[in-house]
């Protein structure tokens, strides 16, 4: 997806030729689906895959995205710091403890969301588009100023979605106003394998048989995940986790590997069931 | 009884309930999405509506409303007069209603196949909405 644009590129980044990195925006709509676990995973698996990455946490006000990195220690400016010049862009980029290639745009914390210049944050993320391969942005819930400001630089986004009533509205709604501009692509979160086998929660089909959109992932409930960001270190490091593991199937699928199409998380069988194995009588 | 032994062996799961309920209240988020489309509804309605009664058009409703399972349009279109609007004789126009596809089209669709009688000069009179009344 590079192109290598015919603009000279600046003399600081004159060993690499300028290109053209995506700009994606992790969005929902809805709070606490899972946007920022993505973006920090998604984020780590794209840098694992050997791609330059910067990951901008727009959530102006309530920064989250290097808690869940682990490098809030190290965050000593911000967006705002460099939307209104008062840094450069090398300034404030954090690089990541765990990955290579990979960098942090810290939200502001003490500031507001309207106070972000759409225009400002457009040209910004053009700009790194142009040092980097992927562009993530963290897009704040709701759809408001906020989603406004986090969108605007985007070509691309990723609608981030649990398997609930509620979250699949608010998909829903911010898929319409996203319209068609960023073809939008589905990952489903937190899904509870057993649960849906039982029929007590959506399934993927279930979801995506309103939404319709094209499935790039879907990712079990990893209590590990728990563990992971108590510790600030991507899950995305453990690829022995089928979570972990999953992410990077995100990551190959977003980047055009010619990877499986995205499973549901399998069942793990019941005691009952295991028994039943056991004696040779029923198969799960 | 029934409700609490399906509960029991959970016939249902409640993914059942979830889909059906994201079902209706995203038919109901598009119609909100659509006010355009809604208020082109309300004027179709009244028009064809107003070929048969004279209808208040300044205190139409016209709302969606989540009913059970479904999603019902309620109209309330207060009826002024239930005669044509010019308070001619409603025998005139029923007589021919295949004719009266468009008022225009009825109108000079008469004047040049017959020579005009008195009921049919009365009726090019009354204007667009006398010209299709079934019975």
């Amino acid at each position: 997806m590079h192109q290598v644009e015919s603009i000279q590129p600046e003399p600081a980044a004159s060993a690499a030729p300028a290109k053209l990195g995506r700009a994606i925006v992790l969005t929902s709509g809805k709070g606490g689906v899972g946007k920022t676990t993505t973006t920090a995973n998604l984020g780590t698996a794209l840098a694992r895959r050997g791609s330059s990455v910067v990951m901008i946490d727009a959530d102006v006000g309530l920064r989250n995205l290097d808690i869940v990195l682990g490098l809030e220690s190290r965050v000593t400016h911000h967006l705002l710091d460099v939307l209104e010049d008062r840094v450069t862009l090398d300034d404030a980029l954090i690089a990541d403890k765990h990955s290579e290639n990979l960098f942090l745009l810290a939200a502001a914390q003490s500031r507001e969301k309207d106070e972000v210049e759409t225009s400002k944050m457009q040209a910004l993320v053009s700009s790194l588009r142009e040092r980097f391969d992927y562009v993530l942005i963290d897009c704040p819930a709701g759809i408001e100023l906020g989603f406004r400001n986090a969108v605007a630089g985007a070509d691309e986004a990723i609608v981030v979605c649990t398997p609930e009533v509620s979250a699949v509205r608010d998909v829903d709604r911010v898929v319409g106003l996203l319209g068609n501009r960023f073809r939008p692509q589905l990952v489903i979160n937190r899904l509870r394998p057993q649960l849906v086998k039982k029929g007590k929660m959506l399934s993927v089909e279930d979801v995506n048989a309103i939404l319709r959109l094209p499935l790039l992932g879907v990712l079990a409930e990893e209590p590990e995940i728990v563990v992971t960001t108590n510790r600030g270190e991507p899950l995305a490091l453990h690829k022995n986790n089928a979570t972990g593991a999953a992410y990077h199937a995100i990551a190959a699928r977003l980047a055009g590997d010619d990877v499986p199409p995205p499973m549901p998380p399998a069942v793990k069988p019941t005691l009952f069931e295991r028994i039943g194995s056991l004696v040779g009588r029923k198969r799960t | 009884m029934i409700e609490f032994l399906k509960r029991l062996f959970g016939h249902q799961g409640s993914s059942t309930t979830a889909k059906e309920r994201l079902r209706l209240v995203l038919m109901t988020d598009h119609l909100e999405l659509a006010p355009e489309m809604i208020e082109q509804m309300k004027r179709e309605l009244v028009e064809v509506i107003s070929r048969h009664v004279e209808v208040d058009r300044e205190r139409i409703e016209v709302n969606f409303e989540r009913q059970d399972r479904t999603l019902a349009l309620l109209a309330n279109i207060p009826i002024i007069s239930v005669n044509r609007p010019n308070g001619k004789h409603e025998a005139a126009a029923a007589s021919k209603p295949a004719k009266a596809e468009s008022p225009k089209k009825a109108a000079t669709g008469n004047g040049e196949a017959k020579p005009p009688t008195r009921k049919r000069r009365r009726r090019k009179k009354s204007g667009p909405q006398a010209s299709t009344a079934p019975a």
